[in-house]
C-alpha cells in the first residue's frame, strides 16, 4: 500500500516535470527461477528481499516454473526478444546456450577468491569451451535415500554400497512383507529419468560419447540400463516409477512406502520435517552405490548455475544480484535444502548442524559427480535416450536395440 | 443507393478488421512459409534455404506418421464422446426438474476451469499410489491392484481422453441445449398425440433442430482436439515411451526443445493444412445438413 503510494506520488512528480532525487532511480530486473527441488520459492524470496534491502536502487521481479520449462521458458524469452535479465540454468544446457548466444560470458568478472573459495566441481556447471557463462549456485546430485525403520525391521545393518547389494537388500525387505516394492525412482518420459540412469552409467563407467559420437549404447551405458530393467522386471522396483518425477518419488518415501529412493538433496530436510512427513527421524543418507570393481560410489552431476542473458539490459545489476545469491553468507544461511558451493562451508557448524549425515555423504557424492554429455544437441540426445528407457521399461524394445535407435536419433 | 457504393462502404466498415487480421494472423503465416523453407534455429541468424527437405524429412519420418495417428485416435474418440454426453446431458437438462438450474450451472464448471487446473487435478485422481480412481476402483473390486494409469500406454491415450471428455462436454451440451430449447412445443405435443415413441421422436422430430448447432460443435472440437497440447502436455509430457505424443507436441519439441525453427514451422503448417481439410469438410457437410433440414 505505501510503496504504492511512493510511485504514485513519483509518478506525480515526475509528471509535474519536477526533477526526481536521484535515491528513486530504479533499476529493475527479471528474473526466472525453478518452482522445485533445491532452494524452495520462500528461500528465494527472501534472499531477494536481502539483496533489493542491501541494494534500494534495485528492484527485482521474480518468476517461478517448474524445472520442466525452465529451459523452453528461457529460450522462447530470447527467441522474441527479451524478459530476463537473470536466469537458472541446469548444468546441461552451457554448451548449447553459450553456441545460440543466450547467456553471456562473464570470465572476466569471476574473482580469485571465487576461483578459490569454490569447489572445483561446481565450475563444469558453468563453462563451455573454456569460459564461464555464470555462477554455480545449486550444487546437487541424487542420493541414495534410506528408510532406517524398514532397513532395521528386516535386520539390514548397514546400507547397500553396490547397486547389486541394494537389489539384494530389497528383496530382503520384500519377502520380509515390510513393502511390495521397495525401490522408487523418478523414470518419467522427461529429464528425471536420465539423472537416474546418468548416475548408473557413472557406476558402470560407462561413457555417453566417445569422439563426438554417442556411445552410451556399449559397455557401462547398456548395463546401465539393463539393471534399471532388470529392477524394475523383478518387482523391487516401484513398477510406478515409470510416471514419477522427483515430487512423486519423495511423497512415497514420506509416506514410508519406500525403503530406498534416488533423490536430490532436497529430500533430507523434508522427510525430515515431521509436519507433512511421516518417516521424519527415519530418514537414512549415503552416497549413491558403486559398482564392483569398477566404482566406489556414484553421482550425476545435477547443478545448476545462475546467468545473465544476453538481452539484458542491466547486465551490471544482474551480475551483482547473482554475486549476492551465490555469497557464501546468502548460501550458508539457507543451506537446509541445497548445500553451498562453497568448500570451507563443509566445515562450518552452522551448515553442518543437524544434517551431519547428508554432508558426510555430500562430501562423498559431490566429489564423483558425474556429467551429462556437453553438447548444444543435449536436448535431442536426451529425449532420444528417454524415449529408450521408457521403451525398455515397458518392454516395447531390449535395452540394446532400444540405446541403438537412440543413438541413431541422437541428432550427433 | 448505387450498389458499388454499398459493395464500397461494407469493404470500408470491415477496413479496420482486416488491417488487424493481417497483422495478427496474416502476416505470421506468410512469416511461418518462409520459415519453413529454411534450417533456421530459434534463436541466432536466419537459416539457409533448404526447398522442401524440412517437408520431406517430417512427412517420411516414423515419428511423424505414430504421431498423426496418435493424434487422430485422440481426437476422433474423444470428439465422438463429447458430442454424445454433450446431447445426452442437454436432453436430461431440457427436462423439468426441481434443481435444474443448479445443476446448469455447476455442469459449465469443467469447461470454465483453465485447462492446467483440469490437468493437474486428473493427475491427482489417476495418481498410481495415492489417486482416488485407483482407490474407488479398489473398493468396487472392479481391480484387484492400484494400476499406473499415466504410466502405461495402453491405458494413457484413454486416460488422456477421458479427462479432455470431462473438460469439454460442457461446451457440447450448452450448445445442444440452447438448439432443444428453440424446438417449439406443439410439434413435440403433436409427436406425443401420434404415439411416436422417445426414439423415434427424438431422431424425427427434435435432432432436425439440433442437427446445424451440433455440426458447429462438431467443428469446433474436432479442431481443438487435432491441436491439442496443453492438456497432455500437463500430465503426460507425451508419455510413457510417446505413446501420447500428439502433433502440437511434436511441433513444440521440434521448433522450441530443439529449436530447429524451420523444421518446426513446417511440421505446423502441415497441421494446419490437415485442420483446414478437416474443417472445410465438415463446413460442407454442414451446409448439407442445413439445407436438407429446411
Amino acid at each position: 500500500m505505501l510503496r504504492t503510494i511512493t510511485k504514485t506520488l513519483i509518478g506525480a512528480v515526475f509528471a509535474g516535470g519536477l526533477l526526481v532525487p536521484h535515491a528513486f532511480a530504479e533499476t529493475t530486473l527479471n528474473a526466472l527461477f525453478m518452482a522445485q527441488a533445491a532452494y524452495s520459492e520462500a528461500d528465494v524470496r527472501a534472499m531477494t528481499d536481502a539483496f533489493t534491502k542491501a541494494n534500494p536502487d534495485v528492484k527485482v521481479n521474480l518468476e517461478f516454473v517448474p524445472y520442466e520449462g525452465l529451459h523452453d521458458k528461457t529460450v522462447l524469452a530470447q527467441g522474441s526478444g527479451g524478459g530476463y535479465d537473470v536466469v537458472l540454468f541446469d548444468v546441461i544446457w552451457p554448451a548449447e546456450y553459450a553456441t545460440n548466444k543466450v547467456l553471456v560470458d562473464v570470465t572476466s568478472k569471476i574473482t580469485d577468491d571465487m576461483k578459490k573459495g569454490v569447489l572445483p566441481g561446481a565450475w563444469t556447471t558453468v563453462q563451455y569451451d573454456g569460459k564461464y557463462y555464470g555462477m554455480p549456485w545449486i550444487l546437487d546430485t541424487k542420493y541414495l535415500f534410506y528408510n532406517k525403520d524398514i532397513l532395521e525391521k528386516a535386520g539390514i545393518k548397514t546400507p547397500p554400497k553396490t547397486w547389486e547389494e541394494l537389489g539384494a537388500q530389497a528383496k530382503i525387505i520384500q519377502d520380509k512383507g515390510l513393502l511390495k516394492t521397495p525401490i522408487a525412482w523418478s523414470w518419467s518420459q522427461a529429464e528425471a529419468a536420465i539423472c537416474d540412469y546418468t548416475t548408473l552409467v557413472s557406476a558402470y563407467g560407462g561413457d555417453f560419447l566417445k569422439d563426438g559420437k554417442p556411445d552410451f549404447q556399449n559397455g557401462g551405458g547398456l548395463s546401465a540400463l539393463k539393471y534399471m530393467v532388470d529392477s524394475y522386471k523383478s518387482g523391487l522396483t516401484n513398477p510406478n516409477s515409470k510416471e514419477f518425477l522427483e515430487e512423486d518419488v519423495r511423497k512415497v518415501f514420506e509416506n514410508g512406502d519406500a525403503a530406498f529412493a534416488l533423490n536430490w538433496t532436497y529430500m533430507y530436510n523434508m522427510a525430515n520435517d515431521p509436519k507433512d512427513s511421516k518417516v521424519a527421524g527415519k530418514v537414512g543418507v549415503v552416497p549413491a552405490p558403486g559398482v564392483t570393481g569398477i566404482s566406489e560410489v556414484s553421482a550425476v552431476n545435477g547443478s545448476m548455475g545462475l546467468g545473465v542473458t544476453a538481452v539484458s539490459k542491466h547486465p551490471d545489476e544482474a551480475w551483482k544480484y547473482i554475486t549476492f545469491m551465490t555469497s557464501q553468507a546468502t548460501q550458508n544461511q539457507y543451506a537446509k535444502l541445497s548445500l553451498p558451493i562453497w568448500a570451507s562451508s563443509y566445515d562450518d557448524p552452522a551448515v553442518t548442524k543437524g544434517q551431519e549425515e547428508l554432508i558426510a555423504a555430500a562430501k562423498l557424492g559431490l566429489a564423483a559427480m558425474y556429467p551429462r554429455p556437453t553438447t548444444p544437441k543435449y536436448q535431442e540426445l536426451s529425449t532420444a535416450l528417454q524415449q529408450a528407457i521408457q521403451e525398455s521399461l515397458l518392454g516395447q524394445s531390449s535395452p540394446e536395440d532400444a540405446l541403438k535407435t537412440a543413438a541413431q536419433n541422437s541428432g550427433l | 443507393m448505387s450498389s458499388t457504393w454499398m459493395t464500397t462502404r461494407a469493404w470500408l466498415l470491415m477496413l479496420p478488421l482486416l488491417v488487424v487480421m493481417v497483422a495478427v494472423i496474416g502476416w505470421p503465416l506468410v512469416d511461418t512459409v518462409g520459415l519453413s523453407f529454411t534450417d533456421a534455429k530459434l534463436v541466432g541468424t536466419g537459416g539457409n534455404y533448404v526447398g522442401f527437405d524440412n517437408y520431406t524429412n517430417m512427412l517420411s519420418s516414423s515419428n511423424f506418421s505414430r504421431t498423426l495417428v496418435t493424434t487422430t485416435l485422440f481426437a476422433v474418440i474423444s470428439v465422438a464422446a463429447e458430442m454424445v454426453i454433450g446431447v445426452l446431458a442437454a436432453l436430461l437438462l431440457n427436462q423439468q426438474f426441481h434443481g435444474r438450474a443448479v445443476l446448469r450451472a455447476l455442469m459449465i464448471l469443467p469447461w470454465a476451469l483453465p485447462t492446467v487446473v483440469n490437468a493437474t487435478l486428473w493427475r491427482l485422481i489417476y495418481n498410481p499410489e495415492y489417486g482416488a480412481l485407483n482407490a474407488a476402483l479398489t473398493q468396487l473390486h472392479l481391480i484387484d491392484a492400484y494400476r499406473s494409469w499415466l504410466g502405461e500406454p495402453g491405458t494413457a491415450l484413454a486416460a488422456l481422453i477421458v479427462a479432455d471428455c470431462w473438460k469439454n462436454f460442457p461446451l457440447v451440451a450448452l450448445i445442444a441445449l440452447a438448439a432443444l430449447q428453440a424446438v417449439p412445443r406443439d410439434i413435440t405435443a403433436a409427436s406425443l398425440v401420434d404415439g411416436a415413441g422417445a426414439f423415434n421422436r427424438f431422431r424425427f422430430v427434435i435432432l432436425p433442430y439440433l442437427a446445424g448447432p451440433l455440426m458447429v460443435a462438431l467443428v469446433l472440437r474436432t479442431i481443438e482436439a487435432f491441436k491439442v497440447f496443453d492438456i497432455i502436455w500437463v500430465m503426460t509430457r507425451g508419455g510413457p515411451a510417446n505413446s501420447t505424443r500428439t502433433l502440437s507436441i511434436l511441433v513444440y519439441q521440434e521448433a522450441f526443445s530443439f529449436q530447429r525453427a524451420g523444421s518446426g514451422a513446417s511440421l505446423a503448417l502441415i497441421v494446419t493444412l490437415l485442420v483446414t481439410v478437416l474443417a472445410a469438410a465438415y463446413a460442407a457437410l454442414v451446409r448439407k445438413t442445413a439445407g436438407s433440414a429446411a
